[in-house]
């Protein structure tokens, strides 16, 4: 499904990304750990098309096309969600007006009429209360107010909508209190289909025993320095990074 | 050679023909109005109110007027309706009442100028241009004053609530390039309440100037809504002056919206004369292409206990100038006043221009007086996150700029007239090409 080869990626003039080599296949979870600052946001970010990161090297292919030909929101059309780090807040768009145009979009795309109110206010229902969000959330501004979790919460609430097929985590378990989490992870493990993949940016070992990668990717300054199992986590978990930076030299 | 001198002559020359074609009553304010502009004559930009538009150059195109008061045909698919909303629709096609019942009743008077001084002189007389004698008139009230034939009044009488809203639907016409005069005189005796809308359409895509003059006066505890929107072609502009006097305990909401046009200025001036009387003025502005927007605003607190709200919005595109100046002015005696000021703007494009100036003047004690204002551009992190959703670039930037739109909006107390209004501006950010839903202007090319 998603195929990245000798990847480099610069921001404001300065290297990032420095050949970073991925596979996923349908179906699968990776998991990408990798401490402060070594770029596992960075690839998010360039998976996405945010034009801040310049791609200076390398290819991306996604359901075989070529990925970097394609700008963010054809992205998003074809199925590659990323649940932001930082969630911005929009003030005064309401997520309702938000996520109908988004949902009109894609639509529009796949050659589909655009979505009747009657049926947007069902879907959107629906989702809500697969990560328990109220309903006062969909009439206020995207993000206007909520706090750390609520805003994590949110992410995986527009994900549940849109229904994509790659999904990039990046840290979507930091901020979320322990019931939280368990309510996001489950709701994910539930949108999960047989054809749907993820990347899994965490730092912590809590939100893979929900998840259960087929696959644990390290990262360090820009590069993916070992890939393994699942235990590959638990090794992290419990000896940090540094044995790793070892291995690099 | 100033510009004004054009229209002197045609004034010196055609007197009579403009009088005929008028009523005694507003014939006998030409001359004074006349020696003012041969003494003062036009503002220039070095005039501290005149920085933003240059008025010479506005009145210099060699403009026709409709002297002889031909009649012009128009169309009545101008409709506009506020759904949900009871009205009473007027045309007003450049100076004159073409469509709509003329209501002339104890109660309430809508109707022409020239009938309200037919009907009710001693009224007229009060209150008609009655304030340009004081040194409150400036060159372009006086010019509408010279020329002007006809126009419109609402009157309400005291205590009476007029319930259903007052909707005039100006047209621009006329088939050669045109200087119109219109006047609108509003008066609210004690107690009375009314609610107005005045739609500027255009009615063809030929050059037009329309020069008005609004008159405002609120008695004690009277209420009124006022509200203006600009929908016109590019060829058209509007030189406006509008001057409130708002007595004890009077509330005023006013409103200018402008969707689209040519050049679009309005000084407005609202006197707070009785204590505790309060306003509360907004300003949204859309300029794209050449638009050229100026909102001059004075507020002038006279009394003690009164409260003024200013909020004034621009989005601007394009090559658009937008300029907002907006002036509280707290008198010796004005204690306990409440003044608010924000001027806040987007500028969507390098090449769009927005000046804006709030100033405040306190020669009061005791007063809480804000203002502020903003010049921005659309956060990016925002547009990215609405882009990785799905939502393409033009469309996140309409969605925030209704977003922006929205909090000046949402202050129009009347859920109907704001929806209304909402759409325009919806439509307006979608539609860069055509006509929005109501139909109302031939073509927006
Ligand atoms: N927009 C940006 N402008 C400038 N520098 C950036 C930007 N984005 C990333 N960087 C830099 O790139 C490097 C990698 O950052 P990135 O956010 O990808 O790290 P990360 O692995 O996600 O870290 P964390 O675990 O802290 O989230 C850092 O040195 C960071 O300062
Ligand atoms: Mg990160």
């Amino acid at each position: 499904m998603l195929e990245i080869q000798n990847l480099h990626a610069s921001v404001e003039g300065k290297e990032i990304l420095k050949g970073i080599n991925l596979h996923i296949n349908p179906g699968e979870v990776h998991a990408l750990m990798g401490p402060n600052g070594s770029g596992k946001s960075t690839l998010s970010n360039v998976l996405v098309g945010n034009p801040l990161y310049t791609v200076t090297q390398g290819t991306i292919t996604f359901k075989g096309k070529d990925l970097l030909a394609m700008p963010a929101e054809r992205r998003s059309h074809e199925g590659i969600f990323m649940s932001f780090q930082q969630p911005v807040e929009i003030p005064g768009v309401s997520m309702n007006s938000f996520l109908r145009a988004a949902v009109n979009a894609k639509r529009k795309y796949m050659g589909q009429p655009p979505i009747s109110g009657a049926e947007f206010l069902k879907l959107i229902k629906e989702k809500r209360q697969l990560v328990g969000l109220d309903d006062s959330f969909t009439r206020r501004g995207v993000n206007e107010g909520f706090s750390g979790g609520e805003r994590k919460r949110n992410e995986i609430f527009q994900m549940a909508v849109l229904e994509p097929v790659l999904t990039i985590l990046d840290e979507t378990d930091s901020g979320l209190d322990v019931d939280a989490l368990r309510i996001v992870a489950e709701g994910f493990n539930k949108l999960r289909t047989p054809q749907s993949s993820a990347i899994c940016i965490t730092h912590y070992q809590r939100m893979l025993d929900y998840l259960r990668p087929d696959v644990v990717h390290v990262m360090l300054n820009g590069c993916i320095v070992k890939t393994g199992g699942p235990e590959l986590a638990n090794r992290i978990e419990e000896e940090g990074f540094d044995w790793l930076k070892n291995v690099e030299n | 050679m100033s510009s004004i001198n054009q229209y002197i002559d045609l004034y010196l020359q055609h007197a009579d023909l403009l009088n005929q074609g008028s009523h005694p009553l507003i014939n006998a304010h030409r001359a004074a109005a006349l020696s003012g502009l041969q003494t003062h004559g036009l503002p220039s930009r070095k005039d501290e109110r005149y920085k933003y538009t240059d008025i010479d150059k506005a009145l210099a195109p060699d403009y026709g007027l409709n002297l002889q008061r031909l009649s012009i045909p128009f169309s009545t698919r101008y409709q506009c309706r506020v759904p949900g909303m009871r009205s009473r629709l007027y045309h007003v096609v450049d100076d004159t009442l073409a469509g709509g019942d003329i209501l002339d009743t104890p109660q309430i008077f809508v109707g022409p100028l020239t009938l309200f001084a037919e009907r009710y002189p001693e009224k007229f007389k009060k209150y008609y241009d009655s304030e340009s004698e004081s040194g409150k008139s400036n060159a372009l009230a006086r010019l509408n004053t010279m020329l002007v034939q006809n126009g419109i009044v609402v009157f309400v009488a005291k205590g009476y609530k007029e319930s259903d809203l007052l909707q005039f639907i100006n047209l621009s016409a006329g088939g050669v390039p045109m200087l119109t005069n219109r006047r609108q005189l509003i008066i609210l005796e004690s107690g009375a309440e009314a609610t107005i809308l005045a739609c500027n359409h255009s009615g063809s895509q030929i050059d037009h100037l329309t020069n008005e003059v609004v008159e405002v006066w609120q008695e004690e505890g009277s209420k009124l809504q006022y509200y203006t929107i600009d929908d016109t072609v590019a060829s058209d502009s509007i030189l406006n002056t509008t001057h409130i006097v708002q007595s004890a305990g009077s509330r005023l909401e006013y409103a200018s919206i402008t969707l689209s046009g040519g050049l679009a200025r309005r000084e407005v001036d609202i006197y707070l004369r009785g204590a505790d009387a309060s306003v509360q003025a907004s300003g949204f502005v859309v300029g794209d292409g050449e638009q050229h927007v100026d909102n001059n605003l004075l507020v002038v607190h006279d009394a003690p206990a009164c409260q003024s709200d200013v909020l004034y919005k621009y989005i601007l595109d394009g090559q658009a100038v937008g300029a907002f100046a907006g002036k509280v002015y707290v008198s010796p005696g004005a204690e306990q006043t409440d003044s608010q000021e924000t001027n806040a703007n987007m500028c969507m494009s390098p090449e769009a221009r927005m000046y804006t100036q709030p100033m405040l003047e306190i020669y009061a004690d005791d007063v809480k007086c804000n203002h502020g204002s903003t010049v921005g551009q659309f956060n990016d992190n925002a547009l990215f996150y609405m882009n990785q959703r799905g939502i393409s670039p033009e469309d996140g930037r309409k969605l925030l700029q209704q977003a922006f739109a929205w909090d000046v909006i949402e202050r129009i107390p009347l859920l109907p007239l704001r929806q209304r209004l909402m759409r325009m501006v919806e439509s307006r950010f979608r539609l860069a090409d055509s006509c929005n839903d109501c139909g109302i202007c031939i073509s927006k090319v």
